[in-house]
């Protein structure tokens, strides 16, 4: 068991415990705060993976704004005077089960498959050949995130406005 | 033990992704059923990247990731504008009492 | 041999490991002598009023949207600024392409006053007389607030 080895084990205990206490604490903003740690350990998951760009976006848009922007959804959607930050649940025995079920049968495809998977390649920088094919292969996609980040920032701002008038 | 490989990313990705259905499922409140949504991409996400590393497909896999992540940032962005009219609206924003489109 | 990210992996640890030996020795040697006072919650030296989780103002969330999606737009425009050099005039009308759809909606944001903060009218006091009395002394103050229009 080398370092890599110990290093992954310890991302995939952050990600799946945090992950666990997400969806299991009663109390939103600690949901936001452990949500916080399940992308960080997800974030370490992709730099062990060999992607260092896409595990900075993950720090820059996921930890660094998403996060953010659903903390403020929790306090701009609860009463003022009545702390009342308890998030109701309901069907919690069905929802185990199929969960469960399903988490199952997930593993079980999993180590049906042979995976036709090949020895990993090295640690290289990847951001100037993820460049590249934004450029080239992707190039549609690049300038249609363009149009709808510009529709996402117009329909969001005007839809959160809307009270002034 | 056997060495850390694709298997063990994928175990992990998909115990996430179970985590964000049980999220979605049993949460009554909006926002988070967005948390269990942001769960379930990112678990996807694991996936796009470990293929990417460990299968024989070049860097698509991560330039599929990075669109997922700017995808999510514009949904959270969009769904939680309209979580903010929902509450302005009926005053909660329990997705189980919800049932009307207009007043 | 470590990598970049090892680097950073091991200052996280060391930044862990000092602030939870610090916090573990100073618990271990300071005296416990809690007072209602001290557990109050502190808010520069006031008495708190009311309860922390109040409601913001939706303005708060309309410029964390904004930032968002500039934010997401920086980091796609990172790997392009890495390598479209070697595309020359194509790859650069790429980049400028994305940017001048962007630039849209940032006129949008702009025209429609989203960036700027509603700021209220201020309410400046001003003297209206001063009555002195025999000994000369500054009896009373009347001030009005009043409107600048």
């Amino acid at each position: 068991m080398n370092i890599y080895d110990i290093i992954f084990y310890l991302f995939a205990a952050i990600t799946l415990v945090s992950g666990f206490f997400v969806v299991s604490t009663k109390n939103i903003v600690h949901a936001g705060f452990y949500l916080l740690f399940t992308l960080f350990g997800v974030a370490g998951l992709y730099v062990l993976l060999g992607a260092d760009f896409i595990a900075i976006v993950q720090l820059l848009v996921y930890v660094g704004g998403i996060l953010i922007l659903l903390l403020f959804g929790v306090m701009l959607t609860n009463k003022i005077t009545s702390v009342d930050l308890r998030s109701g649940t309901s069907y919690i025995i069905p929802a185990v089960i199929g969960v469960g079920i399903l988490w199952g049968a997930l593993t079980a495809v999993l180590f049906k498959t042979s995976w036709r998977s090949k020895a990993p390649s090295g640690m290289d920088p990847t951001t100037s050949e993820i460049g590249r094919l934004l450029i080239t292969d992707y190039v549609l996609v690049f300038e249609l995130l363009g149009i709808l980040l510009l529709v996402a920032l117009i329909g969001a701002a005007s839809i959160a406005r809307r009270d002034k008038e | 033990m056997i060495e850390v490989g694709l298997t063990h990313f994928l175990i992990v990705s998909s115990a996430l992704f179970s985590f964000g259905i049980y999220g979605i499922i049993t949460r009554k409140n909006a926002v988070m059923v967005l948390m269990g949504i942001e769960l379930i991409l990112n678990a996807a996400n694991i996936n796009f990247v470990a293929f990417s590393r460990y299968l024989n497909l070049g860097l698509s896999g991560q330039v599929a990731a990075l669109f997922v992540i700017i995808l999510a940032a514009a949904e959270a962005a969009i769904a939680l504008a309209i979580v903010l009219n929902i509450y302005k609206t009926f005053d909660h924003v329990n997705v189980d009492e919800i049932e009307k489109l207009k007043e | 041999m470590l990598t970049e990210f090892g680097k950073i992996f091991v200052f996280l640890l060391v930044a862990i490991i000092f602030v939870a030996v610090s916090i573990f020795i100073a618990k271990l040697i300071r005296p416990v002598r809690p007072t209602k006072e001290k557990l109050k919650t502190y808010e520069c030296g006031e008495n708190p009023v009311g309860t922390p989780w109040i409601k913001f103002n939706i303005r708060f969330y309309v410029v964390a949207l904004i930032f968002l999606i500039f934010d997401v737009e920086v980091v796609l425009l990172f790997p392009w600024a890495l390598s479209y050099k070697e595309y020359g005039f194509y790859g650069f009308l790429v980049g400028i392409i994305f940017l001048v759809i962007l630039a849209v909606g940032m006129a949008y944001e702009w025209r429609k006053g989203d960036l700027e903060w509603a700021r209220p009218k201020p309410n400046i006091p001003y003297l209206k007389k001063i009555i002195k009395n025999q000994t000369g002394e500054i009896n009373q103050l009347q001030s009005e607030e009043s409107k600048i229009e």
